[in-house]
């Protein structure tokens, strides 16, 4: 009897509700049942809402069985599972499921997919297709086809990546680098993760096709210490990667030197932003740098340094493969290709859906999302982190592209959607984004290191209705000078939900009696 | 973890391991922590010494960062998600728990975004991550992380 493979995803969502006990399970039960079964630790597919969600291949087919407890192993084999037998956890083809079949996969098309940590199976498929093709159309090409894409930064800031390519490739030195920006603090989102811990091999040839198109051998990747099974993934792919000649001296002959570096980091949020982010690679405190000049010209150690997120490099290897022509055409406006977005919070469906932008707000927590996980109608939705706005249910037709958020007073940011019921008091909401600022801010610049303070102290009269017209207003310029004075984002944008909130939900202030 | 004194030869194999690399300092102390749970003043003082950094420096570092704790902790650490996407789950309720169930074998911490948050509210356990926690499921965690490492 030949050994039939199973699936079950080795990733941080699928393992916090049970993932390895599930796997733990299968490998137990099928010793007893003197079964042949080949465990094969994938990453996630991104249907949160199914994890742990075991695959079993049936000829081409694999089939999906969704929301599996160790509890069910035994009933699994009864049901005949390993044949794809009916069962109430059974969900069929896995591509056949909607919420996987309707996206439009350009990124993360081989999580779920592939055996993570295999560097077999991630050549098998296409796996280091762009860097060869790289090295025959060279740098130059390699810059065009990313600038040709309409490529942004997807860390959130969305600057076009082809323009930062192409600054540090013409910034003369002797030293360049790549750093690799995968600090993903923005509550809701979790994209830069799957993306490693599904496709490591992915990110490494990402930053391998960067340090080539610009000329840098060395790559740093900032990875936020809240990841820990991430890092495991990550440091495994690393050395199997340099083991194999795909990173170090003279890759595959090629006369290319590339490595990479992997960091940690120890818990602070600022250090998401680049300058801070330099800063700790340093070796030193996370604090935000003055800019000009930027980092393309002088980043890390002072040498040039393309930053880019983890979703933004990921993006490159097919732009190499399939052409900038084609990823452009995908989305809507000048926000081109695809996001993942994420889906969390309250709702029922949760997970990771990658699509052209253009797609609206709506048709990703309904169709998708299938609405919030209480059955309560949604009150919020906050876009973008921590300093992204909360958006009103009427305003859930909003097509998903910058330009569209821009024009609303909103963000898309780093992609993540988090939705709130009607019983959210939104009040404590705009309490907490000031207070998150309070509690993260670097301290360079005082709109953000005093401001955010002052302005819970004013959020907390208000609530308690203390003078709640005179607070108010107070709010407001406290809001306008820490957009116009701070340094970065995190003190410029924090006013972002706040003021959300007073234009959309005003009456969860008045919840006290006016004092 | 451990409430002794942390070994001084313990932190010069970790300096060692980073080619006592002044510009290391952060993942230094991060291997600190990691293996020993907290950074004393001893240490402060001895990283100062090998990298040849002041020890305002190295202070200034291990003030800044969260992750770098300057008192032992106890055997269990236990961190609440609170960041938006928990708390539009309940995180908020579920912080209040844990802290009513606080005792003298664990250390609370708070922590901004577990990157878990298809599946909120989240919470980590001595490293781990775990999700849709609610109360009983957070008790039954900490129940079993006593009864692993007790």
């Amino acid at each position: 009897m030949s050994r039939v493979k199973v699936f079950v995803p080795r990733e941080t969502t699928a393992c916090s509700v049970g993932a390895d006990e599930v796997a733990l399970e299968i490998a137990r039960e099928a010793k007893k049942r003197g079964a042949s079964v080949q465990l094969v630790r994938n990453g996630s597919w991104g249907a949160c809402w199914l994890e742990p969600l075991v695959e079993v291949v049936q000829g081409e087919a694999r089939i999906a069985y969704g929301n599996v407890e160790p509890g069910n192993v035994a009933s699994l084999f009864e049901a005949g599972f390993l044949e794809g037998g009916a069962h109430d956890k059974r969900l069929g083809p896995i591509n056949e499921i909607e919420f996987l079949a309707t996206q439009e996969r350009w990124t993360f098309w081989r999580c779920g997919l592939t055996e993570a940590l295999s560097l077999d199976d991630f050549i098998a498929h296409q796996g280091f297709k762009a860097l060869q093709k790289s090295w025959e159309i060279g740098a130059d090409a390699v810059i065009h086809a990313v600038t040709e894409s309409g490529l942004r930064g997807r860390g959130g800031a969305g600057f076009p990546t082809g323009i930062k390519w192409r600054t540090v490739a013409d910034t003369k030195s002797d030293q360049k680098y790549i750093a690799c920006n995968a600090d993903e603090g923005d509550s809701g989102t979790f994209s830069d993760r799957m993306l490693m811990e599904g496709d490591p091999f992915g990110l490494i040839e990402s930053l391998a096709v960067a340090g080539f198109a610009v000329g840098a051998n060395k790559g740093y990747i900032y990875l936020r210490s809240e990841y820990p099974l991430t890092h495991a993934i990550l440091s495994k792919a690393i050395t199997a990667a340099r083991d194999a000649g795909w990173l170090g001296r003279n890759i595959q002959s090629s006369g290319f030197d590339f490595d990479i570096e992997l960091h940690v980091g120890a818990g602070s949020y600022v250090c998401g932003e680049e300058t801070a982010m330099l800063e700790s690679l340093e070796g030193k405190k996370g604090i935000v740098r003055y800019k000009p000049p930027l980092p393309a010209i002088e980043g890390l150690f002072g040498k040039p340094t393309v930053v880019n997120n983890v979703v933004t490099l990921a993006s490159v290897p097919n732009i190499v493969n399939l052409g900038g022509e084609r990823y452009a055409g995908m989305g809507a406006n000048r926000s081109k290709g695809t996001l993942a977005f994420q889906l969390a919070g309250n709702i029922k469906r949760g997970g990771l859906v990658e699509k052209a932008f253009g797609v609206t707000l709506r048709e990703l927590i309904e169709n998708y999302g299938g609405g919030t996980a209480s059955g309560r109608p949604v009150k919020a939705v906050q876009v973008g982190g921590p300093l992204g706005a909360y958006l009103g249910a009427e305003q859930l037709d909003t097509p998903m592209d910058y330009e569209a958020f821009i024009d609303i007073g909103a963000m898309i940011g780093h992609g993540g959607i988090v939705v709130f019921d009607d019983t959210a008091d939104m009040a404590q909401q705009a309490r907490f984004a000031m207070e998150f600022c309070a509690i993260e801010s670097c301290g360079k610049c005082t709109p953000c290191r005093i401001g955010s303070t002052r302005g819970v102290e004013v959020i907390d009269r208000m609530i308690k209705g203390e003078k709640r017209d005179e607070n108010y207003d107070l709010l407001v310029e406290l809001c306008a000078t820490m957009e116009d004075a701070s340094l970065c984002a995190m003190g410029g944008m924090t006013p972002y939900p706040v003021r959300s909130i007073l234009q959309h939900f005003a009456d969860d202030f008045a919840s006290g009696q006016e004092k | 973890m451990t409430e002794q004194a942390i070994d001084s030869k313990a932190v010069e194999e970790i300096v060692r391991r980073f080619d006592a690399k002044p510009e290391m300092l952060v993942q230094i102390l991060v291997a600190v922590v990691n293996e020993h749970g907290w950074v004393s003043t001893d240490v402060i003082r001895q990283l100062a010494n090998l990298l040849n950094l002041s020890r305002a420096d190295v202070h200034g570092v291990v003030e800044y960062y969260h992750d770098f704790r300057t008192a032992p902790p106890n055997r269990h650490i236990v961190k609440v998600c609170q960041a938006e996407a928990c708390q539009a789950m309940g995180s908020r309720a579920l912080v209040a728990h844990a802290e009513a169930a606080e005792s003298s074998d664990t250390t609370l911490e708070p922590v901004y975004c577990l990157g878990n948050c298809a599946c909120a509210p989240a919470v980590m356990v001595d490293g781990k991550t775990y999700g849709r926690v609610s109360r009983e499921r957070f008790d039954a965690l900490l129940t079993a992380a006593r009864e692993a490492r007790s």
